[in-house]
């Protein structure tokens, strides 16, 4: 290896596809976060197995009723239990992480004398974050889907517009919710994206994005603040309901869409204006 | 008391200008320092701990940036040139650090995936080489957090070396290394050094630095206060003669005959500035004086006396 060999970089084919799967290798060879898979795998099996169980109709609610009649929606209903809390904090662990895990390490001054651009930094960890929050919800789903199908079977998706839907559609219908999950917590990554180009504590940028979720949430139950409501970003989460309706209107989903895609923008040039003009002293 | 030591036929690979960083804090950790690190050599940089070494090196990489002054690398100003030419400089800062719950092998290849110049199809060949180099081949499936100090710093240099570089920094690289490995080190860098590539060594080993070092520059309170070939600064001091014997003040009174200067007894010897004085005759004078000579040196001023002289402190942390 003598300086006569060294030949003026040139960008290698494929260079951003591989730094990028080299992220999802991190975030999912990770095992602490396989750990993190399984406790939300647990919640829709928990559900399934108690409701089959004790013989019961399935709940008061709404899709809790209809888990007996059709599994897919243990994969709703599970969901919907953990939209509040459990996925939040998945999503809360890897963003904060994201560059303040590589700080906190030491690595990240390695990534940047690679050289790694640091643009093309913030654009592999909200990848990453997007992939893996997309993972996190259709985990939930399918194991859900199939321990529900399992134990109740795949009769008729009741809307809840009353209307009974194919086993095909219902299953759309439950890929919709994923993906509009998805969005909504993509959109809490990309705060906590930003928030961990802060701090080079990742689990103190973890707690701060959980605890904005929470008190976001806590905002939007006082209804002397309606005036801010929208602006929250938990605000619309909730917003998936009309994805159980029939016939489907996208547009209602207008507003939660438009939300989430703004908080990813902002938040993201926030993350990037922020940490391509930072000093790295870790 | 910056000498230049680049001349136009032998371009920088490092160069700074005025380069100065002032923390938030207001704390000024580099002061306007002027580096020249010639191509090809190696380059010892040295100072205490706190005098602003490494703070000099993370703006050389582009890890923060200059509060004013510049600085180049292989003609390319930082932090603008970082993708043209970072890829051609390894660098070992302040210690090596990787993900502690992946392989030496699998942190090698997460580096070698980030760098966008680095072809995927030869991976396996460039990481194999690096951890051959630096001896870690055995060890490469194990979790680098089961890896002890000299093998996490053997990692750092086998990083260092993923690719050919034309310019290596490496901040302290035998730092944690055992004997065996701080000499297997040293032989890698003046194995690379003949190949052509620079090598800046910041260092507070000042053996090390002696042995192995073409250019010595010293930093003492942010300030580079010294800068040359080492040759040179060796001769800025004057060379001693030293004379170990039972009889001090009969060596000392031989050595005033024969016009040496400074000459000072210390028990077991004397010793006076060599000047122009050949050694040999020297010996010959004390012999034939019947001075029971046991032992007679010469000693060059070495880095370290030097260092004490330019900085007035030994190896203290500046405040």
């Amino acid at each position: 290896m003598s300086a006569a060999e060294v030949v003026a970089p040139t960008r290698a084919r494929g260079a951003f596809g591989r730094f990028f799967r080299s992220e999802l290798w991190l975030i999912f060879g990770r095992r602490r976060n396989w750990i993190g898979g399984l406790i939300l795998a647990a919640v829709p099996i928990l559900i399934a197995v108690v409701i089959k169980a004790s013989g019961s109709s399935g709940g008061d609610t709404f899709l809790f009723g209809q888990i007996t009649q059709n599994g897919l929606f243990v994969g709703l209903a599970a969901l919907t239990v953990e939209m509040p809390f459990f996925l939040p904090i998945a999503v809360a662990a890897i963003s904060g992480d994201a560059v303040a895990g590589e700080a906190n390490l030491g690595t990240l001054r390695y990534l940047l004398a690679t050289p790694v651009d640091r643009t093309r930094l913030v654009l592999v960890k909200l990848g990453g974050i997007g992939v893996f929050t997309l993972a996190a919800t259709a985990l939930v789903a399918v194991v859900g889907a199939v321990a529900g199908l399992a134990l109740f079977g795949g009769g008729g998706f009741v809307t809840l517009s009353g209307t009974t839907l194919g086993f095909g559609a219902g299953l759309g219908r439950l890929a919709l919710v994923c993906l509009y999950m998805t969005l909504c917590l993509t959109a809490l990554g990309a705060i906590g994206l930003f928030v961990s180009t802060l701090t080079e504590q990742p689990i103190a940028a973890g707690i701060a994005v959980l605890g904005l979720t929470v008190v976001s949430q806590i905002l939007d139950q006082l209804s002397q603040l309606s005036a801010i409501h929208r602006y929250l970003p938990t605000h619309f989460w909730y917003d998936y309901g009309e994805l159980l309706r029939d016939p489907l209107d996208l547009t209602a989903l207008g507003p939660g869409v438009l939300s989430a895609l703004v908080y990813v923008a902002v938040f993201t040039a926030a993350a990037w204006a922020r940490f391509t003009t930072a000093d790295v002293s870790s | 008391m910056t000498a230049g030591v680049v001349d136009a036929a032998q371009p920088a690979a490092v160069v700074t200008e005025g380069l100065t960083k002032r923390f938030r804090s207001g704390q000024l950790a580099v002061d306007g320092i002027d580096l020249a690190v010639p191509q090809g050599s190696v380059y010892g940089f040295l100072g205490p701990n706190g005098s602003g070494k490494t703070t000099t090196i993370r703006m050389l990489l582009g890890l923060l940036r200059p509060t004013a002054g510049g600085a180049s690398l292989l003609g390319h100003a930082m932090p603008d040139g970082a993708a043209e030419v970072l890829p051609r400089v390894g660098a070992l800062v302040e210690g090596p650090a990787f993900h502690p719950y992946l392989s030496g092998w699998d942190n090698l290849m997460r580096l070698d995936a980030a760098d966008r110049t680095a072809p995927a199809v030869s991976a396996s060949d460039r990481i194999h080489t690096a951890l051959d180099r630096v001896g870690l081949a055995a060890a490469s499936a194990k979790r680098y957090r089961h890896y002890s100090l000299g093998m996490r710093q053997r990692l750092g240099i086998a990083a260092a070396l993923l690719r050919p570089r034309e310019l290596l920094v490496l901040d302290e690289p035998t730092n944690g290394l055992d004997p065996q490995g701080t000499r297997e080190v040293r032989g890698l860098l003046v194995e690379l050094a003949r190949g052509g590539t620079t090598v800046v060594l910041s260092s507070h080993l000042l053996a090390e630095v002696e042995q192995v070092c073409t250019h010595v520059g010293v930093m003492h309170r942010g300030r580079l206060v010294a800068q040359d070939t080492l040759e040179a600064l060796h001769a800025r001091g004057a060379p001693r003669a030293v004379v170990t014997t039972s009889e001090p003040a009969a060596a000392a009174r031989v050595l005033a005959a024969r016009g040496l200067a400074d000459v000072s007894v210390e028990p077991p010897g004397a010793s006076a500035e060599l000047g122009s004085a050949a050694p040999a005759d020297l010996v010959a004078a004390l012999v034939h004086a019947d001075v029971p000579v046991s032992g007679f040196r010469v000693s060059a001023t070495d880095l370290e006396e030097l260092f004490v002289s330019l900085t007035g402190e030994g190896f203290d942390v500046s405040g």
